[in-house]
């Protein structure tokens, strides 16, 4: 029987999911993804993580424990650096020592670390690291290791064309393109005539339960959404040379690259924040985009905080003011309309 | 110019002359209070660390003190201290402040930015005088650490309560105005000496503990109630991990660690921390494995709320205190933390200190450690 490798369906897995499922499958184990996060699975986890850790780390701490008992290995690589000298938080370079030490009678850990600031052909050799778990042969391996390049590289595609990441997974693993899930998956919905920016984590945003379909109810609202991962790297790249110092993390520094963006160039109506309860680093990436949000009052600004008690009226009510706050702002403006 | 730094424990006493031997006049940061809390709870971002708010709060007085430049240190993360001066200076600006910051960033991130600095700072005086004058910034802040590691041996052995802090206070006066080399080798040796004269029981039974955590709140009394003090007058000889003097020398040049039974602090930590992820979270582990294996009582880990790195250390503390059979006591500090509180489990923790030192006697596993006196 084949082993059974656990994934916890957050933190990484909205950005790198894909890749690892291709990788670790091609090598002959049997990927199971934890449920989608559910009231349990982050009671869980608020239980068994220490209490002062930021709302992600605990939600991750009740995937883990969702997987417990279904699963013959853990996956959770130590993800140091993986795109240019960007670095992840570090309570995800603490990440596999957090979840050794807090959780019992833990299956086996993959935590092999990942740190590609030496190039790219470190990612060759955490794959071999990773496939030695499995006795994966050299031609085996290096198989598997394109094989899941390409999978990334499709899946990324997938995001660039305006789908949120449960979307290009979704439409990933079926082979969909985005025109498919755009035309099909989407359900019920009037025709969008604003676009905003949803800027924050990729594991706050496209967790359902812990933004509270934040991305559905925009688009029940008639709201097109657009995200950091669907803008091209080298959009975000352009923004290095405003910002002083850069953030030294990674997906906090694409948030604010973002916005800087976005206030920059326009092309949205609004722009809303997502941070999360106790994240370190936000605090000041929101920060600095208020700052920036007060030089640039063309495109209003919100902020919104998601703790585990986030409730569903309240992120509908605040969002519907924001929404109609824009509408009048639209119309204010010279020349007053939709979107350009 | 009038330049300002931040307040971190003593040291402003030595960056003081040195700002004034640079030639430049000096607004020396006052000791932080609940204004200073306020002002920077008021204007940083509510889940900033406790260390940026309230150097942002010191900062603000100092501005309005007619400070025009700001020194303070960077560094290159990953943690957000690295950051701080930036967002800091944001929010300064965006409040309708003109100054000027200047950050230092450890040299060996980019030597001629940090000698562009030090040109700036050094106004017209010559690349040797800028050498003497740290040269002797630094024997003046080995000197109050002297002081001050005296200050914790005498604390708890003092026959009267208070009289040793009294005593300190006094003897960083006479540092504070000693102004040349001799002066301060003479100072320091007075205030040893004023130290050791406190009246004391020498052989008082005390108990040790190892204080731990991230930097800022561990050096600032101001930030940590004093806890300290409160320790010391509870009868336990605190051993501090960190010192400015060995602080800097950590980070100035070398990037090695102290070395200490042969076993870096770093490696101490590797079982269970293997990657260094900013801040003091690794050393938080490292020190209190050192602090279990040199027969210490107990460990008490000091974090600003929200602080990533100590909030990783905290989550492996339980199992390291289990290995090493060492009790630690970890305080998330924030703007709302009180005195009664920090008290109240200080005495609690204590308690269990003493029992479990009495009950380890009896069964023959504790053999008292002379401590050195104070030198
Ligand atoms: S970036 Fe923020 S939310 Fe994410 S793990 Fe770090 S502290 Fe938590
Ligand atoms: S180590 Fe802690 S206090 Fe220091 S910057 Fe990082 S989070 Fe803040």
């Amino acid at each position: 029987m084949a082993v059974k490798v656990g994934i916890p369906r957050t933190l990484s897995y909205y950005t790198y999911h894909p890749m690892w499922k291709t990788f670790l499958e091609e090598l002959g184990a049997e990927v199971v993804v934890s449920n989608w996060t559910t009231r349990e699975i982050l009671d869980q986890g608020v239980k068994e993580a220490v209490s002062e850790a930021c709302v992600p780390i605990k939600l991750f701490h009740g995937h883990v424990m969702d997987l417990l008992g279904k699963v013959d290995l853990l996956f959770i690589p130590r993800l140091v650096s993986t795109r240019g000298r960007k670095v992840f938080c570090p309570k995800f370079l603490g990440l596999p020592d957090m979840v050794r030490y807090s959780i019992e009678n833990l299956p086996p850990l993959i935590d092999v670390r990942v740190d590609l600031r030496n190039g790219r052909r470190e990612l060759w050799r955490v794959c071999c690291r990773v496939a030695e778990y499995f006795g994966g042969g050299f031609l085996r391996t290096l198989r598997a290791y394109l094989k899941s390049l390409k999978a990334l590289a499709r899946f990324e595609r997938l995001l660039r064309s305006g789908l949120t990441a449960p979307e290009a997974i979704k439409a990933w693993g079926r082979g969909m393109d985005a025109s498919d899930v755009i035309s099909t998956g989407r359900g019920k919905q009037c025709k969008p005539d604003l676009r905003f920016a949803v800027l924050g984590y990729p594991y706050e945003i496209y967790d359902p339960f812990v933004s509270v379909d934040l991305v559905g109810k925009l688009r029940e609202l008639g709201v097109e959404v657009v995200t950091s991962e669907m803008l091209a790297p080298e959009v975000l790249r352009r923004q290095s040379a405003r910002l002083g110092k850069e953030l030294f993390w990674m997906y906090s520094d694409e948030a604010l690259k973002a916005a800087y963006h976005f206030f920059e160039y326009g092309g949205v109506d609004g722009i809303i924040h997502v941070t999360a309860f106790g994240c370190g680093p936000d605090s000041m990436v929101d920060k600095m985009m208020e700052l920036e949000a007060k030089r640039c009052r063309q495109i209003p600004f919100m902020s919104l905080m998601i703790d585990e008690h986030t409730g569903d009226a309240g992120v509908r009510t605040r969002l519907e003011a924001f929404v109609d706050m824009v509408r009048r702002h639209e119309r204010s403006l010279p020349g007053g309309g939709g979107p350009n | 110019m009038k330049i300002s730094f931040p307040h971190m424990g003593t040291s402003p006493i030595a960056f003081k002359m040195l700002v004034r031997d640079l030639g430049h006049e000096v607004v020396v940061p006052p000791r932080p209070s609940t204004r200073t809390l306020s002002l920077g709870t008021e204007y940083a971002p509510e889940f900033a660390c406790l260390p940026l708010k309230i150097l942002l709060g010191t900062y603000l007085e100092v501005l309005e003190q007619g400070a025009d430049t700001i020194v303070t240190t960077g560094g290159v993360g990953p943690c957000r201290a690295g950051l701080y001066a930036e967002l800091q200076k944001k929010i300064l600006e965006d409040l309708g402040y003109e100054f000027k910051m200047v950050v230092l960033e450890p040299p060996r991130w980019g030597y001629l930015d940090f000698l562009r600095k030090l040109r700036f700072l050094k106004g017209d005086r010559s690349w040797s005088e800028l050498w003497r004058v740290i040269k002797k910034a630094w024997s003046k802040v080995k000197a109050l650490d002297d002081t001050e590691k005296a200050l914790h041996w005498v604390r708890p052995r003092e026959l009267e309560q208070g009289s040793s802090t009294r005593t300190y206070q006094r003897a960083l006066k006479l540092l504070d105005d000693a102004c040349t080399e001799e002066e301060i080798k003479q100072a320091r040796l007075e205030a040893l000496r004023m130290m050791k004269s406190v009246p004391m029981d020498p052989d008082r039974e005390v108990l040790k503990v190892g204080i731990v955590g991230e930097i800022y709140v561990v050096l600032e009394p101001a930030s940590n109630l004093d806890l300290e003090r409160m320790l010391g007058e509870m009868g336990v000889e605190v051993n501090r991990s960190i010192f400015l003097t060995g602080w800097t020398r950590d980070n100035a040049v070398l990037d090695s660690a102290r070395v200490k039974h042969g076993v870096t602090v770093k490696k101490a930590a590797a079982p269970y921390m293997p990657e260094m992820i900013g801040g003091h979270g690794q050393d938080s582990v490292g020190h209190t494995i050192l602090y279990a294996q040199d027969g210490f009582d107990g460990v008490v880990q000091l974090a600003p709320f929200t602080c990533i790195p100590e909030i990783v250390a905290r989550s492996l503390m339980p199992q390291v205190s289990r290995d090493y059979d060492i009790p630690v006591l970890t305080f998330f500090l924030d703007e709302q933390t009180g005195e009664a509180g920090v008290r109240t489990r200080l005495e609690a923790f204590v308690d269990l200190l003493w029992r479990r030192r009495r009950k380890r006697a009896g069964a023959g596993l504790y053999k008292p450690v002379a401590s050195p006196a104070a030198r």
